[in-house]
């Protein structure tokens, strides 16, 4: 059995579309909430017929919640590594919950429902992961559709929950609200300008954190952050919220300053370094991941500076997530060794950027 | 009789076992059936017992150290060495010490988001009600109290 992403309304990638607010500079906005289930132990302690028996109660209220009436359900421990990869790649399922963390073996139980925008995670590291992903800066829009979904599945599944301690869960960062919202943005100006240690380290100060494409664990790569709250415990989601949309508000705006000096005093240099990023991914006969996401970078920064015009930030969303790995596998409908990876990806990214070449300049 | 794994201490806890189909019996003392990871101590059955029962092992051991979970039987050790804790109820085993880590984590250890009632809460406390109207219902026809067990039947016809 393989997976069929066309069962997904937008593919799941909706969120690429770059409709939302800030977009040249934010890609996405996640919102997460981690709950668990009462009576069970947590999904890594539980043996495999009490993680069955969840994913039997959760999907039993899932059919009757409105927000997930029309949701696709993908049993990972059912599907094959490289759909698993892909369900990865596509940011819809945690890395532990596809099974391709080696320290996290996959779970007889792992399952995920996707809906538009929303999603619910079954037996990752907590019985439930409930997340909703919207495109650019959107955290209001997107808790509150998380919120509602979170009531809605609460009145039909008991919850653990702790008067003071609030949801319980597995890991004790999570505690309290369960919430983690993250904030995808790209600041190729910060990092150029050499501006970023300062607004990094200021983000720590406030109780946030940053991470890379892929969060926990992942490496920044193509000058793409995450930028989320650090503590779960003792404000209320709306405080949690209201302070990430103050200070990435402020990011966003400290990416723009950056930008505008960019161009005002090094305007020539930028230029070249940019069109000499496109130039490589318009031509290059081999890409590793890094490479691309740095040139998509550059490129990226053009388009925003508005140096490339007619170059959607679509695309470029989309060469994101289609130029990795598991993605170019399926593509090729074979398993690929990494150098032939590196020669797929750069015929993906070349053919992308031809078809909308001829309006570039 | 002396312990079959030391042969010092008397014996106090018959292990069976069953290998390969063969049932094996040794007899051990408390400190070699600790090694071997079987629970000497007895466990009250009445919930306030076992309660008391986790707060006298916490005290024996000052760390919580020795003290497992009543519920998926996770250690300290082994929150030590995965950073996860098993189930919810580690939370209320392990209170003291989640307290002062919850208070380092996120510089507190009170949750002031949203509030959540579980739904099982409102049908049990129905079920509840509905439990002692029935046992109201027997004691008064028993005792012939006709009008008000015409009553009681009502309120549980409109409950059920």
């Amino acid at each position: 059995m393989t997976v069929d992403l066309s069962l997904l309304p937008d593919g799941g990638v909706g969120w690429l579309d770059a409709s939302g607010t800030h977009s040249d500079i934010v890609l996405s906005t996640r919102i997460r909430l981690a709950r668990n289930l009462d009576g069970y132990a947590f999904a890594a302690r539980a043996r495999d017929g009490e993680r069955l028996r969840v994913l039997a109660q959760v999907r039993e209220a899932v059919s009757s919640v409105p927000l997930l009436r029309e949701a696709v359900m993908y049993r990972l421990d059912e599907l094959p590594p490289t759909s698993r990869a892909l369900l990865h790649e596509r940011h819809l399922v945690s890395k532990e919950l596809a099974g391709l963390d080696v320290q996290h073996p996959l779970r007889s139980g792992a399952a995920v429902f996707l809906a538009d925008g929303l999603g619910l995670m079954v037996n990752e590291e907590d019985h439930l992961r409930l997340q909703s992903l919207r495109s650019g800066f959107a955290l209001q829009e997107a808790y509150a559709s998380i919120d509602k979904l979170d009531r809605d599945l609460g009145t039909r599944i008991p919850y653990s929950f702790h008067t003071e301690f609030g949801f319980l869960t597995a890991c004790p960062t999570n505690v309290g609200t369960g919430m983690r919202g993250s904030v995808l943005i790209h600041l190729p100006g910060l990092v150029l300008t050499k501006e970023i240690g300062k607004v990094l380290t200021s983000l720590q100060q406030m109780g946030l954190t940053y991470r890379g494409l892929y969060g926990e664990g992942s490496e920044v790569v193509g000058n793409f952050f995450q930028i989320s709250n650090q503590t779960t415990l003792g404000r209320s989601e709306e405080e949690l919220i209201d302070q990430l949309l103050r200070v990435v508000g402020h990011v966003v705006e400290r990416e723009a300053e950056a930008r505008r000096v960019l161009l005002r005093d090094a305007g020539y240099i930028i230029e070249d370094k940019l069109w000499r990023a496109y130039g490589t991914l318009r031509y290059a006969r081999s890409l590793t991941f890094d490479e691309a996401m740095n040139y998509l970078s550059g490129v990226r920064l053009a388009v925003g500076l508005k140096l490339i015009s007619s170059l959607s930030v679509y695309t470029l969303n989309k060469l994101l997530i289609f130029s990795q790995a598991a993605h170019l596998a399926f593509a090729e409908g074979r398993a690929l060794t990494e150098s032939e990876t590196n020669l797929a990806r750069a015929r993906y990214v070349r053919k992308a950027l031809e078809e909308e070449a001829g309006s570039v300049g | 009789m002396l312990c079959d794994s030391c042969h010092e201490r008397d014996a106090v806890v018959e292990l069976t076992t069953i290998q390969n189909n063969a049932v094996h019996q040794l007899h051990l003392c408390e400190r070699c059936a600790a090694e071997r990871g079987v629970e000497t101590t007895v466990t009250p059955k009445h919930p306030l017992g076992e309660f008391l029962h986790d707060a006298q092992q916490q005290l024996a051991t000052p760390n919580g150290e020795g003290l497992r979970c009543s519920f998926c039987q996770t250690s300290m050790a082994d929150f030590r060495a995965t950073g996860r804790w098993g189930c919810a109820r580690c939370y209320t085993n392990f209170e003291a010490g989640i307290r002062e880590l919850l208070r380092r984590v996120h510089g507190n250890h009170r949750h002031v988001g949203r509030s959540y009632h579980p739904p099982m809460s409102e049908s049990m406390e129905q079920s509840a009600v509905l439990g002692e109207l029935k046992d109201r219902l027997r004691r008064a026809i028993e005792s012939e109290q006709f009008e008000l067990a015409a009553n009681l039947r009502d309120r549980i016809r409109v409950m059920e």
